[in-house]
């Protein structure tokens, strides 16, 4: 019986969606531009006004209530002094020296023994060629400075990430509990908490941090409770039937078992922390955030690059190190007779590298008479000025086609259509494509953005969102099919990737300016840039996970490269194109304020206009916790409908 | 173990070679003693971020070093953290500041941490502008009742059946949507989002002749590189825009100044009568702006070599 | 009875799903197929009302098909998994209601499993596996790994000790299984499904070692598995499931000689029923015309074996048990059984 209910509606999904749709347009075109419910950039709600209040209180507060007092104080020291002693060890003068404790000879030859000894040779390698470009670059200090930091906030984020998620791993009530925090984590734009950040813990590298563990420490969350939630029960099982008590269930066997998983949490925690540099330069974060912000003020592409540039190779250093390590945790097996002794040797070596480096002018001050950082910059400027001068008719002609064909109906539709009217048709949709519990969250969002006041923004802002999806996902079965179907592809393509992934967006912003103008297609494809690495990597593993043995019947069975793809690969990488698209829509959304600073205005244009200027701060955070309703709606009517998800409630 | 041998002795070598070579730290004497040793103490200075300000903390940062023996602090902070800073103690001084009445109200008339510390010298001055090529090609342009005859030709993507009027930097108060409602333009205000974008926004128009009419200021060095015409709106007069729905007036134009903490005021040390007696002219600005921002001289290079080129007007600063 | 029985077992209950702990107490519910249950209830009911005892020393199979519920059964003997209702008695001990640091006492040091899937640990070496028990109970180093030696020379792993498990073979990670099982040197084994991930030849090999050791070390064992001919060839008992409740219980030549019902006579139906069978199944009452002169064989004589004489015999063999005749067998009997034409009941 049940099995025949299940059949009818999914026969019967796609047209009811339809007629949903069908209906929405037809009832837009008398309702059009009624109920809007608009709000001009300047003016402000009263909920926006109240949120204002509450911030000037806390300001005024800060020195007298014991909160501050006993509370934030301490941890701002705490995390202060910890971040300052990691900047005094590699990166700024300290204890009277005119120079760090360890100069750059010391640095590279730790991480180098570091990444040998955890990772093996070929990421020791290129770990240390990665921290001598930094040098060469011209760059030292201000690397080690964003190391510093970046090390100072994954340090304290796995302190407490992995605890939580251990936690999180073993108590289903609290994985519920943590869920939705961490997405809120994610998805609010730090721009909105960074200004309340500096008025609790002053500015400085405390509030620069934290800004940046609160974005970091949600996957070491995550991955935690996911390694421990994936271990295999048979294993448990037979740990629980020996006698074993909690504690030696989780040092015996959950931890150990889930060790790569953590690591990959770690990992992932380092590229967040990373792709905080930028914005935690705006509250006096030292390093190449620094660069690259002061070199927006000008203008200036080539400089932005150099630092740019530092930050991807600081990334996929850390990524390939971290990697490797996680993979050698997986492997079993007696290691070499030689390492011991090699470890002891390396160790020495290292040492006296660090000698050296904390006596010695040399080595302790990257020459920098070697510099290419200028040539770089002159290289980034000249392909950056051929592009604006030689390619930007075409690109204006690609961003009106865009913008036309698609991104101006779409947010016609949802930006002038009534608020009930939209409001009905995504809790119908979410009924039909997820069932009741998504519909109340559908209706709930749907409430909240009313509450915030941004109705409007919200709805153009979703538009853009929705377009900058479909082009990632594009993006992503394209290319991920390729990678997954050809390894050199593979190779080839994936360094792109992770630049694209990494590079912060304030270097390519002026660029795309350029060739695009200020305006929402700008704003998307500087979120498709973004978002469309991740997604393209997972399906590409996706595809590459299917099981040679369907490939080899399909291969049998006469099939052509193209039936393969459309028949075989992509239905079995299912599951993976549904992450694909729940990570790239994230990752978009996570782009939203960036867009605004060009030209995407609605709900990044209000963050940013809220961290810039005080009387515009509620609406500002309003607007952040608007973009994290959006995400949540979109990501649970997703996840609903999604095939992946049984449908039978026990 | 053979491996460790050899390992040691390339070590001891490089050390035994090195020991000879290389110029060890702390056997010379720290740099920088040469400063008159007054008592300065620290100055902790805020960086707002666009280049004229920075030209200002440049010019006042190193006299402060050289001239008073500071230990100056700069400070890399948007306007609004810049000014909470007062009440938590870590800004001392802000050296370019742009009306931001509502932040005087709040921390000068309020909370109390702050202080107005007199003029810059410096005019500034908001509005809507055009690149030179369409002003020399229309010339009745600069008139805003001409404006609604070449809205057609500003029309983008953006902008639907309307022109475009590109709306710039979040950090600036802007009245552009009151304006073209209240002066009945066929214009829509569209939001860059920031400087950067505004600035591409008009080299592009520039460089490939698209029309393009946006909100922009000066003193900044972007006017150095191309030399923006101010449209002319209806004239500012006091009080025509007190009620900010209804303005159908030009900007008026702001007499940028300097703000420090109430402590620092207190405190009267030689930094702060620095601050209080730095003054200059838009071109002077204008100048040090330039050699940041063209000439990519570091702050520190470009301060120097105005100082140098201006001994008069910072002896005037000190003899106060 | 008490004395003689290690494992009691009355009543056993476990219900998943929302308010589970209603289904035992409610008759109405209780009568419900599995099947009503989840649509009355939304609750899947695995053991339902499973009773049965195990004595010192014996081999007691566990046998159904997927989702008959004995691996559930298993786990419920050992709390692993909750039971829902009803009494397990373990040495006169009722451990439904033992403590959690009692029933970790229990696990211990009086009964320990074997999984389908092994359950070993990845990153530990073989002897560190087999130690793991004692380590969590707390031995020292030297008297653990003296006493894994031991076992893996019990179960034939010599040489590999240092050997990480995914570098063995299926059948020698379940050795490894065993191993660790045996060194605490429990009372009662638990095996749930060992060798059904196995190839047929090892498991053979396995059943042949499992056999070997209950000889070599007599312990009382529970043993689970879906595959008849397992169960047959160790299974001093067998208990047939099928969703969730006890069909059968009995050892292998009554199930196959008096199958309960047809779900058990289907499931018996391949058996080489020679191999099973004993005299007792296949004698007939003597009849009037029949010489009573031949030989002499006992009722618990597997046909097989009976073959050669009774074929051989000129007149029909006489079944007698302490000089009683219960019954006599002719070729007729023997052949019917032997050409594995289904007796008539």
């Amino acid at each position: 019986m049940p099995s025949l209910v299940k059949d009818r509606r999914r026969l019967n999904r796609p047209v009811l969606v339809g007629a949903v749709l069908a209906a929405w347009v037809l009832i837009w075109i008398p309702t059009r531009g009624l109920d809007t419910l608009g709000l001009s950039p300047a003016d402000l709600t009263p909920l926006h006004h109240w949120l204002n209040d509450v911030n000037d209180t806390v300001g005024a507060n800060r020195n007298s209530s014991p909160f501050f007092l006993y509370f934030v104080n301490e941890i701002r020291a705490a995390v202060d002094s910890f971040v300052t002693f990691l900047q005094d060890l590699i990166a700024q003068p300290s204890y009277g020296r005119p120079v760090p404790v360890l100069g750059w000879l010391g640095v590279v030859a730790v991480v180098a023994y570091l990444s040998w000894a955890f990772a093996g040779w070929k990421p020791a390698v290129l770990a240390a060629a990665g921290f001598v470009f930094f040098g060469l670059q011209g760059l030292w200090e201000e690397s080690m400075d964003t190391l510093a930091l970046t090390l100072g906030a994954v340090v304290i984020s796995l302190l407490i990430g992995i605890p939580l998620g251990i936690w999180a791993g073993l108590s289903d009530r609290f994985h519920r509990l943590v869920t939705p925090v961490l997405d809120f984590m994610q998805t609010m734009p730090t721009f909105v908490y960074l200004a309340p950040l500096t008025l609790l813990f002053l500015i400085g590298p405390a509030s620069a941090t934290i800004a940046t563990l609160i974005y970091a420490m949600p996957p070491a969350i995550r991955l935690t409770a996911h390694g421990i939630r994936s271990v295999p029960r048979s294993a448990v099982e037979a740990t629980e039937s020996l006698g074993a008590t909690g504690w030696q269930k989780l040092t015996g066997v959950l931890l150990p078992l889930s060790k790569r998983t953590i690591v990959l949490g770690v990992n992932q925690t380092i590229m967040a922390a990373l792709s905080m540099v930028t914005i935690a330069a705006l509250i006096d974060a030292p390093g190449l955030g620094k660069t690259v912000i002061k070199a927006l003020q000008t203008l200036d592409v080539g400089t932005a690059f150099n630092a740019g540039l530092a930050i991807v190779v600081m990334a996929v250093v850390l990524d390939r190190v971290t990697t490797a390590a996680g993979d050698r945790a997986r492997r079993t097996g007696r290691p070499s007779r030689f390492r011991r002794p090699l470890l002891a040797v390396f160790a020495v070596a290292a040492g006296v590298c660090c000698y050296l480096s904390y006596t010695y002018f040399w080595a302790a001050e990257f020459p920098d008479d070697v510099s290419i950082g200028s040539d770089l910059s002159k290289g980034a400027d000249a392909v950056a000025r051929w592009a604006q001068e030689d390619l930007s008719t075409a690109t204006e002609a690609l961003k009106n086609a865009v913008t036309y064909a698609l991104l101006n109906p779409l947010e016609a539709l949802l930006v002038q259509s009534p608020w009930w009217l939209v409001g009905a048709v995504a809790v119908l949709l979410a009924v039909l494509l997820g069932g009741v519990r998504a519909a109340i969250t559908t209706a709930v969002c749907v409430a909240l953005l009313i509450g915030a006041g941004l109705w409007q923004d919200s709805m153009t802002t979703l538009a853009m969102t929705i377009v900058a999806t479909v082009m990632v996902m594009l993006l992503g079965v394209l290319f991920g099919v390729w990678m997954g179907r050809n390894r050199l592809a593979d190779r080839i393509v994936r360094p792109v990737l992770d630049a694209g992934q990494t590079m912060p967006a304030f270097v390519y912003l002026v660029p795309f300016l350029a060739l695009f103008s200020a305006t929402r297609f700008t704003a998307i494809v500087a979120a498709v840039v973004f978002a469309a690495p991740v997604a393209i990597k997972i399906v590409a593993d996706g595809v590459r996970a299917i099981p040679a043995a369907t490939a080899e019947a399909a291969t049998a069975a006469g099939s052509s490269a193209w039936q393969m793809i459309t028949k075989v690969q992509l239905p079995m990488a299912r599951s993976s194109l549904t992450l694909a698209a729940n990570q790239g829509l994230i990752y978009v959304l996570s782009m939203v304020v960036v867009g605004g600073l060009v030209g995407a205005g609605a709900l990044g244009y209000d963050v940013v206009a809220g961290f810039s200027q005080g009387q515009l701060y509620g609406k500002g955070l309003a607007a952040g916790a608007a973009i994290v309703v959006l995400g949540i709606m979109l990501d649970r009517i997703a996840r609903a409908s999604s095939p992946s998800k049984g449908s039978n409630h026990p | 173990m053979k491996l460790l041998r050899l390992t040691a002795t390339a070590t001891l070598t490089a050390l035994a070679l090195t020991a000879c070579g290389g110029e060890k730290i702390g056997e010379t004497p720290a740099a920088g003693g040469s400063a008159p040793a007054q008592d300065c103490g620290a100055f902790n200075l805020a960086v707002n971020p666009w280049v004229g300000y920075e030209a200002n903390a440049a010019v006042i940062a190193y006299v402060a070093e050289k001239n008073l023996g500071c230990k100056v602090t700069k400070k890399d902070l948007k306007e609004e953290i810049a000014w909470q800073g007062f009440g938590t103690g870590e800004v001392d001084a802000i050296v370019e500041n742009w009306g931001h009445d509502d932040l005087r109200k709040k921390y000068i008339d309020e909370q109390k941490t702050a202080v107005a510390a007199g003029e810059t010298g410096n005019k500034g001055v908001i509005g809507w502008y055009v690149a030179p090529w369409m002003a020399a090609q229309y010339p009745d342009i600069t008139d805003w009742n001409n404006l609604n005859k070449y809205a057609e030709q500003f029309k983008t993507s953006e902008s639907g059946d309307k022109g475009q009027l590109l709306d710039g930097d979040p950090s600036f108060v802007t009245n552009d949507e009151a304006l073209v409602k209240n002066l009945k333009l066929n214009y829509k205000v569209v939001y860059a989002g920031s400087e950067a974008a505004l600035i591409t926004a008009f080299r592009q128009s520039e460089a490939k002749k698209t029309p393009l009419i946006g909100y922009f200021y000066e003193p900044q060095w972007f006017l150095s590189e191309l030399k923006l015409v101010k449209i002319n709106l209806p004239k500012y007069e006091t009080g025509c825009d007190a009620d900010a729905a209804k303005i159908a007036c030009d900007y008026p134009e702001y007499v940028l100044d300097k703000i420090v903490s109430k402590k620092f005021a207190d405190a009267n040390g030689p930094a702060y009568k620095l601050v209080k007696a730095f003054t200059w002219t838009n071109d002077d600005q204008n100048l040090v702006a330039k050699y940041i921002s063209e000439d990519k001289l570091s702050a520190d290079d470009a301060a120097k070599k105005w100082v140098e080129a201006n001994p008069d007007k910072v002896k005037a600063w000190l003899a106060q | 009875m008490t004395t003689e029985t290690v494992i009691s077992v009355r009543d056993l209950w476990k219900v998943f799903g929302h308010k589970a702990e209603l289904v035992p107490r409610s008759d109405e519910l209780k009568a419900l197929s599995r099947r009503e249950l989840i649509e009355r209830t939304g609750c899947t009911a695995a053991v339902r009302e499973v009773s049965f005892d195990v004595a010192p020393g014996e081999v007691f199979v566990v046998m159904g098909l997927s989702g008959s519920g004995k691996s559930t059964l298993v786990r419920c003997l050992t709390r692993l998994v909750e039971p829902t209702a009803g009494q397990v008695v373990f040495e006169g001990e009722d451990i439904l209601g033992a403590g959690k640091r009692r029933l970790r006492e229990l696990r211990r040091h009086k009964f320990s499993m074997v999984f389908q899937n092994f359950g070993l640990l990845p990153y530990r070496q073989v002897i560190d596996n087999v130690a793991y028990g004692l380590e969590i109970r707390g031995a020292t180093k030297t008297q653990r790994l003296r006493r894994a030696r031991e076992v893996i020379e019990l179960v034939g792993l010599e040489g590999y000790e240092h050997s990480f498990p995914d570098q063995l073979s299926g059948g020698m990670q379940q050795r490894v299984g065993l191993a660790r099982a045996l060194a605490v040197d429990p009372d009662v084994l638990y095996f749930d499904e060992p060798f059904s991930a196995l190839d047929p030849l090892i498991r053979r090999d396995m059943q042949n070692e499992v056999i070997r050791l209950h000889r070599e070390v007599g312990k009382t064992m529970v043993f689970i598995t879906h595959d008849l001919s397992e169960a047959l060839r160790l299974g001093d008992r067998i208990l047939i499931m099928r969703d969730g409740r006890q069909v059968q219980c009995g050892t292998g030549d009554e199930l196959v000689g008096a199958p309960a019902d047809d779900y058990v006579r289907d499931f018996v139906r391949d058996v080489p029923r020679a191999s099973v069978l004993t005299l007792r199944w296949v004698m007939r009452e003597p009849r009037p015309d029949d010489v009573l002169d031949g030989p002499e064989l006992g009722p618990d004589v597997i046909v097989r074996d009976a073959v050669r004489t009774v074929l051989a015999a000129d007149r029909p063999v006489k079944v007698v048990r302490d000089g009683t005749l219960l019954g006599v067998v002719t070729a007729e009997e023997i052949l019917t059984v032997v050409t594995d034409v289904e007796a008539a009941a």
